[in-house]
């Protein structure tokens, strides 16, 4: 292999690296969007249903040995009912809902999450095995996981999955509604509390499957939420917050520039460039790459 | 009526702990200073549950010279700051006469300034040269951990004599790792091997793939793979990904089954120098260190239900050690201090032989070459 093959052969592993960081950044940017529109709010406890997704995967198919399939989908449902308590018990109490009364809530219950995990799964770190074969597939002298396969498959279910909710069911739309003018979806007949609600199950499902794909790659403790969460809200800015196809993008290009910035700078740096560039952005386009600057004025925060 | 009651309740409470600071005061003071929470935890739990566990022991024996010994046990979380606070606190307010800890090389280098100011005696748990050399600045600082220059002594002389002359380092960016990174290059030297690829890496990391590349690309014989973390295990998984088939080395930190569990299949064959508790079974009888070692795996494994670890067997040492001089001079900081420079001991980590100049007591020859085959450590026989 002559040097120019084998630099470009380094370029496609980081490349496949960052898609495989990038897929999961998205999707935690989408669970944070989900939130965002629903309630104006960030929920800092989007990582915790990352972390929880993962944990309660391995607890079902390493230790109960569950199939793949059905430990998947009572995953997905038991964060889900996580999302919906923290609602119900945490957000929707709340007399005076204020933006910032309300993210605070959510980084406690970040911290009791955590705080549950680490009782309950113990501090170590837990793995899991991937979906298919363990052994890398070559491409042209790089290799690449099938799990990171199976990410970027599943993020396209996902995205598929979204766009058809908000697009062509009654109660995508009327979350929608809710999200551009909220007075108005009630005043149409929307519960809009109803919505918050779904909002927050939604984002906790979305979290769970990003939990449950990245686990295998990864391994899973309870500390990890913290990052995946900043990460993600990276991703969510980036992209423009509340823009969800915006976030997609920003994941996806978030990881791959991270993973360059590793291979090519150093491998120390490789969390402070992501946020980097975040400030970046931030500085020239306030309202990120994909975001529109006119709505962002209009936007209480 | 209620504040008759009130003061009553008042009177009580009062004479409990008066009562309770009287028998106190009767008893030895140590403090403990390890990182119970946060990433390093697989560290200071079992230096928790093995300190608990002998001071158990030790008072239900009567205690020592008839005092019963009384453990101040502090979680610094892995955190610098946290560690000096809680040194301090031990010192301020519990009155400790010797501290044993920190779990770690960058939260026992943060102490170090700390109980030499107030000349208290403090036995580190961690590895690094530097926290006990040179000994003429650290008066007041043993430590039961082996060094890491040791360790780094070990790791190349088993590479001469396989034939690797180019090695990529890899080193998190913890103390451990920091201090790692500055033995290797320093002591690569003497071993002719050149360090073709220097990359470090955040404990956080959960991705390892572009440090790997940049080794590869330098045409490494070996890696030499230095951390504390979990994020180590990542690496073999992360060689097996990208195809790499050259041998991969891991420092002492790597002696914890889990993380060898955690890399699954990938961690097979991987080599690192390590304490012998992790392999009791396959030593001579005629060890010095066997019945020591055997007593201790079985009493922990037994009363926890958990894999015995190198990092318990520190706290172990340093709390016999601790206990050893303490029932010859009592508690006066400064006269244990000097009976420390005088401790020979048969522990955990070694032989130990510490001395005026020597305030870690181990040498080389403490370490073993193991690996990692189906899943469980075994010495490295050549």
């Amino acid at each position: 292999m002559n040097p120019a093959e084998a630099n470009l052969v380094d370029l496609v592993q980081f490349f496949f690296m960052g898609i495989q960081r990038g897929c999961i950044y998205a999707m935690v940017a989408m669970g944070f969007n989900m939130i965002y529109n629903a309630t104006g709010i960030i929920n800092f406890a989007q990582g915790e249903f990352v972390v929880l997704g993962g944990l309660m995967m391995v607890s079902l198919t390493m230790a109960l040995h569950l199939p793949i399939v059905l430990a998947f989908i009572l995953t997905v449902l038991f964060v889900v009912v996580v999302g919906v308590l923290m609602e119900r018990l945490t957000i929707n109490p709340v007399k005076q809902p204020t933006v910032l009364r309300l993210i605070i809530i959510t980084i406690a219950v970040s911290i009791i999450t955590k705080g549950a995990a680490m009782m309950f799964w113990g501090k170590g770190s837990h793995y899991m095995n991937h979906f298919s074969s363990a052994e890398p597939l070559d491409f042209h002298g790089a290799t690449i996981l099938p799990q990171t396969l199976w990410i970027m498959g599943i993020l396209l279910l996902v995205v598929a999955a979204y766009v058809f909710f908000f697009n062509f069911t009654m109660t995508g739309k009327c979350m929608r509604a809710c999200s551009i003018n909220r007075d108005a979806a009630r005043l149409a007949g929307i519960d809009d509390r109803k919505m918050v609600m779904l909002s927050f199950a939604l984002s906790a499902g979305i979290g769970a499957v990003a939990g449950i794909i990245i686990t295998p790659v990864i391994q899973m403790d309870y500390t990890r939420g913290a990052m995946l969460g900043l990460k993600g809200f990276g991703a969510a800015v980036l992209g423009g917050l509340g823009n969800s196809t915006g976030a997609v993008a920003a994941g996806v290009l978030l990881g791959v520039l991270e993973a360059l910035g590793a291979g090519y700078i150093s491998s120390h740096y490789m969390d402070a460039i992501a946020l980097v560039i975040l400030l970046f952005v931030l500085f020239i386009r306030p309202s990120g790459i994909f975001g529109s600057s006119e709505a962002m004025r209009l936007k209480e925060f | 009526m209620k504040r008759m009651i009130l003061a009553m309740c008042v009177c009580v409470m009062m004479s409990f702990s008066a009562s309770a600071v009287f028998a106190e005061t009767d008893a030895y003071h140590v403090g403990c200073v390890f990182s119970i929470t946060g990433k390093a935890s697989w560290l200071g739990e079992p230096e928790r549950n093995t300190v608990q566990m002998i001071v158990k022991q030790i008072n239900d024996a009567g205690g020592i010279n008839g005092r019963q010994l009384v453990l101040h046990i502090e979680d610094d979380q892995g955190d610098n700051t946290r560690a000096v606070n809680a040194i301090k606190k031990l010192i301020k307010k519990d009155k400790v006469c010797a501290i044993i800890g920190p779990s770690l090389s960058g939260t026992s280098l943060a102490g170090v300034p700390v109980v030499t100011q107030e000349q208290i005696p403090m036995i580190s748990c961690a590895s690094a040269a530097k926290i006990t050399t040179p000994a003429e600045e650290r008066k007041w600082i043993f430590k039961t951990a082996p060094n890491d220059s040791d360790a780094a002594r070990n790791i190349f002389a088993h590479m001469n004599t396989h034939n690797i002359h180019k090695v990529g380092i890899m080193t998190d960016s913890t103390g451990f790792g920091a201090a790692g990174r500055e033995q290797l290059k320093a002591i690569a030297v003497d071993y002719k091997i050149e360090i073709v690829a220097d990359e470090t890496y955040n404990p956080t990391d959960t991705d390892m793939t572009a440090p790997l590349i940049n080794i590869r690309n330098s045409g490494a014989q070996a890696i030499i793979n230095w951390s504390i973390v979990p994020a180590q295990s990542i690496v073999p998984k992360n060689m097996k990904d990208l195809k790499m088939t050259i041998p991969l080395y891991q420092s002492h930190g790597f002696a914890n089954i889990k993380y060898a569990e955690a890399a699954g299949d990938a961690a097979e064959g991987c080599i690192f120098p390590a304490g012998r508790i992790m392999a009791v079974d396959t030593l001579p009888d005629d060890q010095p260190q066997k019945k020591v070692l055997e007593a201790y795996k079985k009493a922990y494994e037994s009363a926890f239900k958990d894999h015995v670890s190198t990092f318990g067997g520190h706290a172990y040492d340093a709390l016999w050690i601790t206990a050893d001089a303490l029932k010859k001079v009592g508690d006066d900081p400064a006269k244990l201090r000097d009976e420390f420079e005088k401790t020979k001991f048969v522990g955990i980590g070694g032989v130990f032989e510490f001395s005026a100049t020597d305030h870690c007591g181990l040498d080389k020859d403490d370490f073993s070459i193991m690996t990692v085959k189906d899943g469980k450590f075994v010495v490295l026989k050549e």
